[in-house]
């Protein structure tokens, strides 16, 4: 349905989007993740042709964005940060008025309008003035704005941004209905959010994509953790045994070791479970305890954005030495 | 371009100007301007006619039209609108010509009172409509050009009140610049005396309808447009 190649977007000098790829199926509900200014906005502005990429490709559906970008939009709804929308009209002018520019048959309008203000639950606002609203309600008729012309895709930037926990709720469950005729991005720097909600998930930092697979990939993608409780035995013979095991990255012991149990933890980059308990069992130890901490989508999230940050800020400081 | 979604455009924006009170605000001081400087003289000359109306007008309306046109891009521009505007299905050049098109129809609509001064000069003497029909069809011509003007300036800036002084003084140079022609180098005074918009305004309000001036305010009128649809395309 939406096909990326190499997208890359220059601010000026500043470069938003570094080749970026990826792909997103129909039906599919996509997060868009990634710290504050790591081109998510700029990928999604790009997508609905407001922005023109410096290089690469986007084909939406059948259509070059560059070449049908009229075809594109037609099939794309589209929320801005902020639902940013006309803060002097009504809420019922404006959905007629976008029910309009949309090309909706007149007979179909007013039907179509009923329609969404059930499903966005604006029955009560639909003649006040926008700029009026709430947040949550100002984020209710974006949504609306973006549903009207029943478009295949809906692109939805931050749309729970602002949002107190039952608005967030009403949003995630609306997005989640429209989920599953449609194809949605959605961003959000909120992890859980995107855990709860999507299908897939691709992490973006500095306009590179870090990550890309469903919740249950990226937290088992890279490494996992087991934390062990074993007796009789103490840390130094622990680590002698284990670390030449196979894919056995780091032991570390944990500080609520006591004096009768040993407590560690094990860091691989593969399930080594049976080669653990059989040194286990060939040493003699007594195992209390042996579990699989799963790595949680905040701290992959943290080691997949942060690192290449500490890592660029160590070339940074080198080239200052010389 | 489609008609349809520039149709709808401007449905919008005029439909804009008719619920703030912007839009009255800018009539009066219109109707007071041109009320003002009519009959301060028109007693004082004592002819039946309406030269007066139409000496002071392109003055007037260099300064009116910015004032309408100012909130045209602006506005979306610093409201964030824009994005919404732009994303949907309609081409830049529907947009241009929309909110043209408002903009022209509104500074139509402001200038039709003033056809109650005319209705009121043919009741104090023998007024020839000959001239009052070709000031008014100049005076058309010359909305055309300053409304596409003051879009202009509007594509530029997401100031409003900047993109208003900026209207303004290029409008203000359109109508008066054939007045400080002798300011201008010998050499260069044929380009700015055709520049000027006011002599083809007064060319036509004469009753002298020449292509030429005809083709002066529609070629700059499209040029001030195509200059609009690269300062936004070039946003992208």
């Amino acid at each position: 349905m939406i096909r990326i190649q190499n997208l890359t977007k220059y601010y000026g000098t500043f470069k938003a989007l570094d080749r970026v790829n990826f792909e997103v199926g129909r039906g599919e509900i996509l997060g868009l993740l990634g710290p504050n200014g790591a081109g998510k906005t700029t990928t999604m502005r790009i997508l609905t042709c407001y922005l023109a990429p410096t290089a690469g490709t986007v084909r939406i559906g059948d259509f070059d964005i560059l070449e049908n970008p009229r075809q594109v939009k037609k099939l794309i709804g589209y929320l801005p940060e902020f639902a940013p929308l006309y803060a002097d009209m009504l809420v019922y002018d404006y959905l007629r008025y976008v029910a309009s520019i949309r090309d909706l048959a007149s007979s179909l309008r007013e039907q179509r309008i009923a329609e969404l203000a059930e499903i966005c639950g604006l029955r009560e606002v639909m003649h006040r003035p926008f700029r009026e609203l709430s947040r949550g309600y100002k984020q209710r008729v974006g949504l609306a704005h973006a549903l009207m012309g029943n478009p295949d895709i809906i692109i939805l930037d931050e749309p729970t941004s602002g949002l107190d926990p039952n608005q967030i709720v009403d949003i995630r469950a609306i997005v989640k209905e429209m989920g599953r005729e449609k194809t949605i991005i959605f961003s959000t720097h909120i992890l859980t959010e995107a855990e709860a909600t999507c299908d897939r998930i691709v992490i973006i930092d500095r306009g590179r994509i870090v990550a890309d697979g469903t919740a249950e990939t990226i937290k088992s993608a890279g490494r996992l953790e087991y934390q062990l409780s074993l007796q009789g035995v103490d840390f130094a013979k622990v680590r002698r045994h284990l670390s030449p095991l196979e894919g056995v990255k780091d032991i570390q012991s944990l500080p609520d070791s006591g004096e009768q149990e040993l407590r560690i933890r094990l860091i691989c980059s593969r399930d080594n479970r049976t080669a653990v308990s059989r040194v286990a069992r060939e040493q003699g130890w007594m195992v209390t305890e042996f579990s699989r901490e799963k790595g949680s989508l905040e701290t992959i999230f943290r080691e997949l954005t942060q690192t290449d940050q500490t890592k660029d800020n160590k070339k940074h400081r080198k080239r200052r030495k010389r | 371009m489609r008609v349809k979604a520039s149709l709808r455009i401007m449905r919008r924006e005029l439909g804009f100007y008719f619920v703030s009170p912007i839009a009255y605000i800018v009539i009066v001081v219109f109707l007071i301007a041109t009320g003002w400087f009519f009959f301060s003289v028109f007693f004082l000359n004592g002819r039946a006619d309406l030269r007066e109306f139409f000496f002071a007008l392109p003055l007037i309306l260099a300064f009116v039209v910015p004032a309408v046109t100012m909130r045209l891009f602006s506005e979306e521009f610093s409201s964030g609108s824009y994005e919404t505007l732009l994303t949907f299905p309609v081409s830049t050049i529907d947009i241009l010509t929309g909110k043209f098109m408002a903009a022209l129809i509104f500074c139509l609509l402001m200038l039709l009172p003033t056809v109650s001064y005319s209705i009121f000069v043919s009741t104090l003497g023998e007024l020839d409509w000959g001239p009052v029909a070709a000031g008014y069809l100049g005076t058309v011509f010359l909305i055309g050009l300053l409304s596409a003007v003051g879009l202009f300036a509007s594509a530029l800036t997401k100031n409003q009140i900047v993109a208003f002084i900026i209207g303004a003084a290029l409008c203000v140079f359109l109508t008066q610049v054939h007045r400080a022609l002798f300011l201008i180098p010998a050499f260069l005074t044929g380009l700015f005396h055709f520049l000027a918009a006011s002599t083809h305004f007064n060319n036509i309000a004469k009753g002298v309808l020449d292509s030429r001036d005809l083709l002066y305010f529609v070629s700059l009128g499209f040029l001030a447009l195509y200059f609009s649809n690269l300062v936004i395309a070039n946003k992208r």
